[in-house]
């Protein structure tokens, strides 16, 4: 046997050997990561499914001292508050979306708007909360769903933003200037062909921006508070699953521990669902 | 035979052409020079394109012809830091002038790309789409531009039993037919072509071929090609670039079997590029 061949054969059992250790660690970190993960969402599960019942979804909160209830109110609050927010921040964060990827590109304002979007991504959502407690929340002298609704706006706009202007900006050039070639407007090219070439990782945006604000505490409590009551009067404070989890799971009430379970695992499952929706949505666009 | 019409004075790098069966330029390009920043890609480009003929520009990669070709709608324009100067008159206007309606210009000179384009959108709609920015059709009317569109552009029967799938179904041939009829239906004086077969398989060139043969008849045509066969099949006209400069320009049989120029011939040859 030769010497190179002998030295290759050396130089190949070291690197399978640091492959092997490198391999263990991934698998360590890896466990570790599954091992809590599965670990809160098998307590949910057991937890949240052993207090769902039929009861949950017609009846609302008890008051302090009484058996049973559901979370009817709060289930109603979220739905509103989540839903307007969607309405509201979709057409803001597209539009704001085609202006950055589409018109303002490298313009001094478009990047003004990305840095300013980037620190609203991160920005902690009580921050958020509070201001729109000092805006509106103050003013107003009451707790509103609309300000809680409008919480939301603001944590959700920043994500759709974001995401439609990369997606946007994924659509091949030569698209556009097939457009532009036909002697189309530019914002025909940008709403008829680039949205439309860029729409399911646009609606996988939104659907994130849906889960993300799904699960936001913070900025409900300053905002729409809570509400014992079925209510769906927006200019009042209005019951919501993150707040009532909140307040519930600290109880000494066993049936309120066991909703704010039942609350908890909803709100998991809709989140979830949200998630595995945007992949859905987002396989079809690899799919042509 | 070559018949030289134009007034000003032969450039030495350049032949001005005109076929002796058309006296009618479509577009007269003078003195045509082009700049990405700095960088200097046309250089006194002197030619005119033709009515209802085919003109091909062939050249070596980086020689300027898919720039010289997207100076003609004004595609350049997309892109700040791109600077044509000079003149290319289409239908006696000056088409660089910086009051000349983009739209409309591009709505008169349709581009297909080399890689096809087809919008997200179903088959029937791609038509409409560039049908619809400029004539107001009823649904009958726009079923019969469609039908037309997709007719002359050889994808008809293929397509009819799947309007409404979409566009990007088609067989990459098909969707490059399926773009040029989309550039017929809007009804344009002019052709571009940038390296339309390029991306596809010899037995779809080869209906794109066909195509141009046909759609000559009604329509100038310019088509940047790779191909130096494609270019000696297909155009009456041939101009040769290189590194920006026009080297010779003239009449296909002409340029392929007794070139003037020494450059040229080497290219078509193969002994260079």
């Amino acid at each position: 046997m030769s010497d190179v061949l002998i030295n290759k054969r050396a130089i190949l059992a070291g690197r399978k050997r640091t492959n092997n250790i490198a391999l263990a660690l991934c698998m360590v970190a890896m466990s570790i990561g599954m091992f809590f993960l599965l670990w809160i969402l098998s307590v949910l599960f057991i937890k949240g499914f052993s207090s769902v019942n039929w009861a949950m979804f017609t009846a609302s909160t008890p008051a302090p001292g009484t058996a049973g209830g559901g979370l009817l109110n709060a289930i109603i609050g979220s739905l509103l508050m989540v839903g307007s927010c969607t309405l509201i921040s979709t057409p803001i964060g597209v539009l704001a979306g085609i202006y950055l990827s589409e018109y303002g590109d490298k313009s001094r304002i478009a990047s003004i708007t990305r840095f300013v979007t980037d620190i609203m991504l991160s920005a902690p959502s009580i921050v958020i909360g509070l201001f729109v407690y000092a805006l509106v929340v103050a003013q107003a002298q009451h707790f509103s769903g609309w300000a809680g609704s409008m919480a939301l706006t603001l944590i959700a706009i920043p994500v759709v933003v974001r995401t439609t202007e990369n997606m946007l900006r994924l659509v091949p050039g030569s698209l556009r200037e097939a457009g532009y070639a036909l002697g189309a407007p530019k914002w025909k090219v940008s709403l008829m062909i680039v949205l439309r070439a860029a729409k399911s990782g646009v609606m996988t945006g939104i659907l994130l921006a849906l889960a993300r604000v799904s699960g936001e505490t913070a900025p409900l409590l300053f905002t729409a508070l809570s509400n014992q009551f079925y209510s769906m009067n927006m200019n009042a404070p209005l019951a919501n699953l993150p707040v009532v989890i909140f307040q519930f799971a600290m109880s000494p009430y066993d049936n309120w521990v066991g909703l704010a379970w039942g609350g908890a695992l909803l709100i998991t499952l809709s989140v979830l669902s949200l998630n595995i929706l945007a992949r859905v949505f987002f396989r079809e666009k690899n799919r042509g | 035979m070559e018949i030289k019409l134009n007034v000003k004075a032969e450039k030495e790098n350049s032949h001005y052409g005109n076929s002796s069966n058309s006296n009618k330029n479509a577009l007269e390009i003078r003195d045509l020079n082009f700049f990405y920043g700095s960088y200097h890609a046309l250089k006194n480009i002197n030619f005119n394109v033709a009515d209802n003929q085919v003109t091909a520009f062939i050249g070596p990669s980086g020689c300027g012809k898919s720039t010289l070709l997207r100076t003609l709608n004004r595609m350049y324009d997309l892109y700040p830091n791109q600077v044509a100067k000079g003149e290319i008159n289409f239908h006696g206007e000056n088409i660089l002038n910086a009051k000349q309606d983009l739209n409309l210009l591009r709505s008169r000179i349709g581009m297909v790309f080399q890689k096809p384009t087809p919008f997200p959108m179903s088959i029937y709609d791609n038509i409409a789409f560039g049908v619809r920015l400029y004539e107001n059709l009823s649904k009958p009317q726009m079923d019969e531009r469609v039908e037309w569109a997709l007719t002359k552009a050889a994808i008809w029967t293929e397509v009819k039993d799947k309007l409404n799938q979409s566009g990007l179904s088609l067989s990459g041939g098909q969707q490059q037919r399926l773009c040029i009829a989309r550039v017929i239906a809007n009804k344009p004086d002019v052709l571009l072509l940038d390296e339309p077969t390029s991306a596809l398989d010899p037995i779809s060139t080869g209906k794109v071929e066909e195509l141009i043969h046909e759609l000559k008849k009604e329509y100038t045509i310019a088509i940047v090609t790779h191909n130096m066969q494609q270019a000696a099949r297909c155009s009456d006209f041939t101009a040769y670039m290189y590194l920006g400069e026009l080297i010779e320009f003239g009449q296909t049989d002409e340029i392929f079997v007794k070139p003037q120029r020494k450059e040229t011939e080497d290219y078509i040859t193969g002994r260079f590029g």
